[in-house]
């Protein structure tokens, strides 16, 4: 056992946050999320000449081939930055899917292109009313002599507006939650018949429904159908999961450091208001937090690609669900302990607060993944 | 970053399995199974087994006769102790007054005092808690007045844990009332042989008898048991608190304690499905799991720290503290209300180890469903001994925060 970083990997640490302190600061990041696009083009293309696009994806398509604690290394930064760029969506979820995916040709066509900064890709999976469940999909999926046409409707495709293609889930086969009856596709942006209605998310990014409607795509194009996409998908969404604890890591100990600054600095009575117990004793609540978050974020990252299915669920699902929850604990009571200071959108407290708010309820909550971790350890004592 | 087991640590557990199943006596095994009572005789023989074995204290340094143990062979080793119902060893002499005599003691005490603990010869418990001073420790104000080569003590010490079984106890006493509370405290090893030490059992509220009063009316004690320097016991019994709060996490422990919990749900049902099928008690468990799957690596975190930088445990042990106690807290209350009606029989007389319940009882009552009600009582001291959740957060605000 070792919880240590690399060499390496505390190179790459130092490397963001000089981005950061740099490149990126509140304000800077405040007039990126005013901007049309929502995030920087100038930071994506500073992503790719820095390796981080290449860094989880396979050498064999001009990626580094790191594994999911690099992706920690990365997306804690992303956290303490609330970097606004699509690395999660094309990076770690569709670039991880693609390059899990059996079709030599279209990973090379993507993943090079991932690496250079020039694609990027977002996941349309979920669909209205059906919460976190991948497989609870009506879009369906038509096969014709040239390929496939697909119809429906996709909701709330984080990272849409900017994305050059996408990852449709669709039905050839099957009702509306048959487990196995789905394929996944590839889909460029402009196609005919696919359209875009794009918003603004809680934490400042982009987002859109899809409207697919007899969208044509050729049969190349079928990133995988049935057990193997809902496996893809699965591993996929795991992966970024994981991704999404590191980045909550990243969040809650910036938030600390804030708040502990503020208890120090901010006076009432005459004194600073970190003399008070009744704060004192929350702000060591949240410390405790932060540290057992900090522990499920490596348990998350250290069974990212774990090939034993049964054991990256309970290892992901476990610690998004207790990260999502602690998190929630910490982001609250940093409003809290702010005062009417925590309310603004001024600080960067308030921006925090609502990332952590954001990946609670991104690629499963709470409470679905508490059920998740449940049924995954289920049937072990049944010895009794 | 890496949670996987190297080749050694992973020979190393079963080498450790294997001893566990060859030498636990089949009748401690049971009476741990069951939750019934461990006599001293249980605890002082197992100490003794794993004596011989060369395992009699792992984590020791090697030049005191430990096992030099790393934190993960610690770790594996408490897991399979816990996981294989072998007693727990008792940490009074060998992780809390040994680390104080390694590191203030003086070469004569080393002699004397640790082979014999190591042996499992000599018992030792805890004198801190008085009357009038619990999570005020420092105002303590039980006397050792210096007269030639001998204290004499007076005073009264409480919430001592199985003195009634004690051969020693570590004292904090007063020498001095100058300057500061804190200034004025020595470290004192007394002899529970001593005429004028007496001991008062304490009955608690699972009707048991775990701790006592302990009185001291003019104990002689000789100045050759004083370790380190007169009125610099503060610094000790802060450095003995860290590691008494290092183990109180029994990460090893409440993972036996999770299994079990899980067992007794399958085996209860509900609607005519197992507990553990039921949504509602499921949840209740997979929370407690998720913190204490947290604790474990926070727990290798922080103790890993500690030996990388060959530093003695700090303040960060008081996290440990909280949670974990939190956590035995927790498990043993889903251990009980998993009984539901069951839970209410309260059978003193079943925690002897040749209970048998009437034959009506036992059509719905499991033998080990008798000790469940007496644990969760007893267990609500976890938050309040060894400095309680709210002392741990003064001490994290302090020490860690700067508040």
């Amino acid at each position: 056992m070792d919880f240590r970083y690399t060499e390496e990997q505390l190179a790459l640490q130092e490397t963001l946050r000089r981005f950061i302190a740099r490149d990126y600061d509140f304000e800077r990041r405040r007039a990126l999320t005013r901007s049309g696009s929502g995030f920087s083009a100038d930071a994506w293309a500073q992503y790719a000449e820095l390796g981080l696009l290449a860094l989880p994806l396979p050498e064999d398509y001009g990626g580094l081939g790191g594994n999911g604690v690099d992706v920690m290394v990365v997306m804690e930064q992303v956290g303490r930055g609330l970097l606004l760029e699509p690395y999660l969506s094309t990076v770690v979820l569709c670039g991880g899917i693609i390059a899990a995916c059996g079709s030599r040709d279209l990973k090379q066509q993507l993943l090079p292109a991932i690496v250079a900064g020039k694609l990027q890709i977002a996941l349309a999976a979920y669909e209205a009313a059906g919460r976190y469940d991948l497989s609870h999909l009506a879009s369906s999926a038509v096969q014709d002599k040239e390929g496939w046409r697909l119809t429906g409707r996709k909701s709330v495709v984080l990272d849409a507006p900017s994305a050059d293609f996408f990852l449709v889930s669709a039905r050839p086969r099957g009702s509306a939650a048959d487990l196995e009856g789905l394929a996944l596709f590839l889909v460029p942006r402009e196609t005919a018949g696919l359209t875009l209605h794009p918003y603004a998310t809680q934490s400042g990014g982009r987002a859109a429904d899809l409207q697919l409607s007899d969208v044509h795509v050729e049969a190349a194009a079928v990133i995988g159908s049935g057990a193997e996409a809902l496996d893809l998908l699965e591993r996929g969404v795991d992966a970024a999961a994981a991704a999404l604890c590191a980045e909550a890591a990243g969040i809650v100990s910036a938030l600390n450091e804030a708040t502990l600054g503020y208890l120090k600095t901010r006076k009432q009575f005459g004194v600073p208001i970190g003399v008070f117990q009744a704060l004192q004793h929350r702000m060591a609540d949240m410390y405790i937090a932060e540290e057992q978050i900090r522990s499920m974020a490596i348990i998350a990252a250290t069974h990212a690609e774990d090939e034993d299915a049964l054991a990256r669920r309970r290892a992901i699902s476990g610690a998004k669900a207790y990260i999502g929850q602690a998190a929630r604990f910490v982001g609250q009571q940093a409003v809290q302990l702010h005062g009417a200071m925590g309310m603004v959108d001024d600080l960067i407290v308030s921006h925090y607060f609502k990332r952590l708010t954001m990946i609670d309820m991104t690629l499963g909550d709470t409470d679905f993944h508490l059920a998740r971790f449940s049924d995954a350890g289920r049937g072990q004592y049944d010895a009794a | 970053m890496d949670l996987s087991y190297t080749a050694e640590e992973q020979a190393f557990r079963a080498e450790v399995r294997a001893f566990l199943e060859a030498e636990v006596p089949e009748e401690t095994r049971a009476k741990l199974r069951l939750g019934r009572r461990l006599c001293k005789d249980d605890m002082v023989r197992w100490q003794k087994t794993l004596h011989r074995r060369g395992w009699g204290a792992g984590m020791w340094p090697k030049r005191f006769g430990g096992g030099g143990w790393s934190v993960v062979q610690q770790y594996i080793f408490e897991e399979e102790s816990a996981a294989a119902s072998a007693p727990p060893q008792i940490p009074f002499g060998l992780r809390m007054v040994a680390p104080v005599i390694m590191t203030f003691g003086n070469a004569a005490q080393q002699q004397r005092f640790l082979p014999r603990i190591i042996a499992g010869e000599d018992w030792w418990c805890q004198g801190y808690s008085e009357p009038g001073s619990g999570s005020d420790l420092a105002s303590l104000r039980m006397s050792a007045l210096r007269q030639g080569d001998h204290y004499l003590v007076n005073g009264q010490k409480t919430w001592n844990t199985l003195g009634q079984y004690a051969d020693w106890i570590f004292c904090l006493v007063r020498t001095s009332n100058e300057g500061r509370p804190q200034q004025g405290i020595s470290f004192l090893l007394i002899d529970m042989k001593t005429p004028g030490v007496s001991v008062r059992p304490i009955i608690t509220l699972d009707g048991e008898h775990e701790i006592n009063d302990i009185f001291f009316e003019s104990v002689p004690v000789p100045v050759a048991n004083l370790v380190g320097e007169e009125n610099q016991g503060w610094t000790y019994a802060k450095f003995l608190l860290n590691y008494e709060r290092t183990n109180n996490a029994g990460v090893g422990h409440c993972k036996r304690a999770l299994t079990q919990l899980k067992m007794i749900a399958t085996a209860q049902s509900i609607n005519g499905r197992p507990l553990m099928e039921d949504a509602r008690f499921r949840d209740r468990i997979a929370q407690v799991e998720l913190e204490l799957m947290a604790l474990e690596i926070t727990n290798l975190r922080v103790l890993s720290a500690f030996a990388r930088e060959d530093r003695p445990p700090g303040p960060e042990v008081s996290a440990l503290k909280v949670k974990g106690s939190e956590i035995v807290q927790q498990l043993a209350e889903l251990k009980m209300r998993a009984l539901g009606h069951d839970a209410l029989p309260y059978l003193r007389e079943a925690l002897e180890p040749d209970w048998v319940p009437n034959p009506l009882l036992a059509t719905h009552y499991p033998g080990w469903a008798s000790s469940l009600s007496g644990q969760y009582f007893n267990l609500r001291k976890a938050t309040i001994y060894a400095g309680s959740t709210e002392i741990q957060k003064n001490v994290i605000c302090k020490m860690i925060l700067g508040l």
